[in-house]
């Protein structure tokens, strides 16, 4: 019933795209052995899109972004990423693709403004009219904040500078489509903050189309135009972050006292019920409160439920939740 | 513009840009450039006054010689499969997938920076070498183009072997220390540091299937006095079986090693760097 749920929520969502969709997958499978990581995913973003796919650790994001970027071979299903096959896509392909990935100790002898060149030039016969390849190196530097690190080795940056580093190398090819794994795993508040900006003014200025990954809603919500949630090796729910807060948790909770004693009931309709208490006991109810619990409670239980191992019937009640 | 042209140019300036970076680090400089020709010119110094046994070979310039032979070793076995090794790991390999014909671009360099940093070790050791010690020499215009030819096609044969084992390796830190064991093993017995005529039959039967012999014999052939051929297994340098064993392991190797590094640049991914990584944090390097 509940992967019913979510898949026909999936559907929805796909039947609205125009032909203009960046991405799309349909009943993505992928199994490793026996396991299966993915069981059916569909997913579509529109060009000019910023779409953050959403889940606890271990959902199967990052298997999911590596099969659309031409990393990985998937084991069933269909998938399109800027018109072609990610396993059979060519280098013209891939010069459309930028693709942020998570720093670590590479390239630590290099100074930023030669790596972040160096890998512009690769782009220079994928020029198209009305986009230029690559972009210009100190001005992509200067935007990201660079300049005074531009002639710096890339192992004497903080984690947040190291961090744009890695963001100018997926973007130095001016791409279409920009993927972003964990942006900011590792960052202190402060650097994350100026990442969520950064990512804003990336998208507002270019007409690129942005898919993340993250595992927490906070950044999902900050920085997405919609938000796919993947738990249990499916898509459990789709929409903006404004959408799905609505569809989440039907029931409210109406808790009030009369005369000292404490009652709870659980409603789909709490005005009412509230209208009807005081009807019945005027002044005499105290201490009302209604509780409906949050997008953020709801997302927050199935992490905690995926993580001690109870995956699978975490997403299938999420999913019932989130109807 | 050609994208596969693009690609070998931008390739050499990252080896150009890569050998330019060894200079960033003190430590890497006297390890990387310093410590391998500063050990054999003291050596060589120190046993200026003994001759090889037989030849009549200043033992300094025998020893030289061996120098530059391990030097070419090092160089092809070491040295490779830890750079392989360790970018494989630390996603410098991935970057380069990421970028449209990002693949040709770190192959040719990765080439260029072997090759720009092979002709700067082999000068320090040459060069001090030629002036300060006595019967080391290259021997005139022919010894200069053997020494040459030598050289690279040493690297040829044994790039590919230090190629394929830093891209098997789970750990290319402890890993490559491994791969020391065998390389020295190897070099004791081919004639490198001590002359091949000591060795057991059976032992110099099975060096000469092996490229390490070979490598010291074109070596030796270029910079040490004609008369040493004479202390050689058949008394002479025997150059054209040098060229055409290091060809064969040169040939073998790649196709070898384009198979296997081919496998690795495809395998590789975020979440594997990922792993990596998070193994690493857990052994604490």
């Amino acid at each position: 019933m509940a992967d019913a749920r979510a898949r026909s929520v999936a559907r929805e969502v796909a039947h609205g795209v125009p032909a203009e969709a960046a991405i799309t997958v349909r009943g993505l499978r992928m199994n490793y052995g026996t396991t299966e990581v993915l069981r059916g995913v569909d997913l579509t973003a529109r060009r000019g899109e910023v779409v953050a796919l959403l889940g606890p650790n271990g959902a199967g994001k990052t298997t999911t972004v590596e099969i659309l970027e031409g990393f990985r071979a998937r084991s069933a299903g269909e998938v399109d990423v800027l018109g072609t096959d990610p396993a059979r896509g060519d280098e013209r392909w891939r010069s459309r693709i930028g693709v942020v990935m998570q720093s670590w100790r590479d390239h630590a002898a290099w100074k930023v403004r030669d790596l972040v060149d160096h890998f512009g030039r690769f782009h220079a016969p994928y020029a198209e009219p009305g986009r230029p390849r690559p972009y210009d190196t100190d001005e992509l530097l200067a935007s990201l904040g660079l300049e005074e690190q531009s002639h710096k080795r890339l192992r004497t940056l903080s984690g947040g500078q190291r961090r744009r580093v890695d963001v100018a190398l997926g973007l130095v090819g001016r791409p279409e489509l920009l993927f972003l794994d964990e942006p900011t795993t590792g960052l202190d508040p402060q650097a994350r903050r100026d990442f969520h900006e950064l990512v804003h003014r990336l998208t507002d200025e270019d007409d690129t189309t942005v898919l993340l990954t993250t595992h927490d809603l906070a950044e999902a919500e900050k920085l997405a135009d919609r938000v796919l949630i993947l738990a249990g090796g499916r898509i459990v729910a789709d929409g903006s972050a404004d959408r799905l807060s609505s569809l989440v948790g039907m029931q409210s909770e109406v808790t009030w006292s009369v005369g000292g004693v404490r009652h709870v009931h659980a409603t789909d309709n709490p005005a009412r019920y509230v209208a009807g208490l005081y009807r019945e006991h005027g002044d005499a109810v105290t201490d009302l409160k209604v509780l409906r619990p949050s997008l953020e409670e709801v997302y927050l239980d199935l992490v905690q439920r995926s993580e001690s191992g109870d995956a699978d019937r975490a997403a299938a009640e999420f999913a019932e939740e989130i109807r | 513009m050609n994208p596969a042209l693009n690609a070998v140019r931008v390739g050499l300036s990252r080896g150009w840009i890569e050998f330019k970076n060894t200079f960033g680090n003190f430590g890497e400089v006297i390890g990387g450039y310093l410590l391998t020709p500063a050990l054999f010119l003291a050596i060589a110094l120190f046993t200026a006054d003994s001759t090889v046994e037989g030849g009549g070979t200043p033992l300094g310039a025998f020893l030289m010689a061996s120098g530059v032979t391990m030097l070419l070793l090092l160089l092809g076995t070491i040295t490779i499969a830890q750079v392989v090794g360790s970018e494989r790991e630390d996603g410098t390999l991935l970057r380069s997938r990421v970028v449209p014909d990002g693949m040709v671009g770190y192959a040719v360099g990765k080439t260029w920076y072997l090759v720009t940093m092979s002709a700067l070790s082999l000068a320090l050791m040459l060069v001090p070498g030629i002036i300060l010690i006595d019967g080391f020499a290259v021997q005139g215009v022919a010894g200069a183009v053997t020494l040459a030819w030598v050289c690279v096609l040493s690297l040829l044969a044994i790039a590919p072997i230090g190629a394929v084992v830093g891209s098997l390796l789970s750990n290319p830190r402890t890993g490559v220390g491994l791969l020391m064991l065998p390389v020295m093993g190897l070099t004791g017995v081919s004639g490198v540091l001590l002359p091949i005529a000591v060795m057991p039959g059976w032992l110099q039967t099975v060096a000469q299937v092996f490229p390490v012999y070979w490598v010291g014999l074109g070596v030796r052939a270029a910079v040490l006095p004609g008369s040493h051929a004479a202390a050689e297994l058949t008394g002479t340098w025997q150059l054209p079986q040098v060229a055409a064993v290091l060809a064969l392991w040169a040939v073998g190797g790649f196709a070898v090693a384009q198979w296997v590094l081919r496998r690795m640049a495809r395998k590789t991914s975020g979440s594997r760097v990922q792993q990596a990584r998070e193994q690493a944090m857990q052994r604490g390097y």
